[in-house]
């Protein structure tokens, strides 16, 4: 019984890898190593690795793949034929790639020779023996009371490094600031006479980032830079007004502040 | 099962993991790649694990998961803030990470 759900788990865990590399579509990719997670699962219960299973389960194909999935849907990854990489067809760089699957097959070869080759007899062996029980060998109790005692640094700078990753994600994939085009974030901010006498939370979204000389300046580089839209035209004679007259915007509608230049600005950035 | 048939399907999804991550040109599938060779590591500790009778390798399992779940967090990030500034998805036309 244990050895067949070992050859479908581990045919499953195999088609799987062979599924993420295949595939063209990075959608089918992940929810192909999904099904290599499931049946690697099945591959840890059977070596009575209980808990390592169930986060296996539930942590990797629940949380980690939906994550995959949402940023998949959102970046929508272009497709690539991999047959064509494979016979080097395609942009530069593409004859490099069947060396890869070479060097990929010299590692497989390298790597069972390493493993299967050995004389440790135990490597031929079922393993330790085990006995059932509520503390037995993989159960929650026993990897917990590991990870309390024993591995008790380990935890910690577990958690710290999940703390980092989290404040680094939000970092990166926040929607200004983070990665700006100049790399600068906020240093640009002046603070200038027209914030003294404007009541606060008004003006346009190019103003609140990075103040009206910032705005100025970015209208001036697009005028330069010879695109010739008529939106940053726009932009850049109502930003000249404004700081001619500071008090002239507050009498414009709010409709007139959010025109076209405004959400080009926005979408810009 | 002895223990040497897990260790080669750990060794084959970790050759699969490698040479995916040399193949492939999107990003996106390059981690998943990543994650391949992650997993197969993974079983490889927990088969040693097992042969030991020792719980060591499921923690250093487990362990390794945290990691990997750090590493696609930031993965990803970089993926979205690449989609953000309009770059191509690709890595061989980001040759440069230079701001």
């Amino acid at each position: 019984m244990s050895t067949l759900l070992f050859f479908l788990a581990g045919f499953g865990a195999i088609a799987g890898a062979v599924g993420v590399v295949m595939l063209r579509d990075p959608f089918f990719a992940v929810l192909a190593l999904v099904a290599h997670l499931l049946s690697l699962a099945i591959l840890f219960l059977l070596l009575r690795a209980e808990f390592v299973a169930a986060v296996q389960v539930v942590v990797y194909a629940g949380a980690v793949m939906v994550l995959y999935v949402f940023v998949v849907a959102y970046v929508g990854g272009r497709e690539e034929p991999i047959g064509d990489l494979l016979r080097g067809r395609g942009p530069a760089g593409a004859q490099l790639r069947l060396g890869a699957a070479i060097l990929g097959g010299a590692l497989l070869v390298e790597l069972l020779i390493a493993l299967l080759g050995t004389g440790l007899k135990a490597v031929g062996g079922d393993g330790a023996p085990y006995a059932p029980g509520p503390k037995a060998f993989g159960t929650p109790a026993y990897i917990g009371q590991l990870l309390l005692t024993r591995f008790l640094l380990v935890f910690e700078v577990a958690s710290l490094l999940l703390l980092i990753a989290a404040v680094g994600a939000v970092v990166l994939a926040r929607r200004r600031g983070g990665i700006d085009e100049d790399g600068e974030g906020d240093a640009r901010r002046v603070l200038t006479p027209l914030d003294l006498i404007r009541p606060r939370e008004t003006g346009t979204m190019a103003e609140g980032v990075g103040g009206v000389p910032f705005a100025l300046a970015r209208a001036r580089e697009r005028n330069d830079g010879g695109d010739g839209e008529s939106a940053a035209d726009g932009t850049s004679a109502r930003e000249r007004g404004s700081t001619a007259d500071g008090r002239a915007r507050d009498d414009e509608p709010v409709g007139a502040t959010a025109g076209p230049g405004t959400s080009e600005q926005e979408g810009g950035w | 099962m002895a223990i040497g048939w897990y260790l080669a399907v750990s060794a084959i999804v970790f050759s699969l993991g490698a040479a995916g991550v040399m193949v492939r040109r999107n990003p996106l599938v390059v981690l998943l790649c990543l994650e391949l060779m992650l997993n197969g590591a993974n079983l490889a500790l927990v088969a040693f694990s097992r042969m030991w009778g020792n719980g060591d390798g499921q923690v250093f399992a487990l362990i390794v998961m945290t990691v990997a779940a750090c590493e696609v967090c930031i993965g990803l990030g970089l993926v979205v803030a690449i989609h953000r500034r309009k770059l191509p998805i690709d890595v061989d036309e980001l040759r440069e990470l230079q701001g």
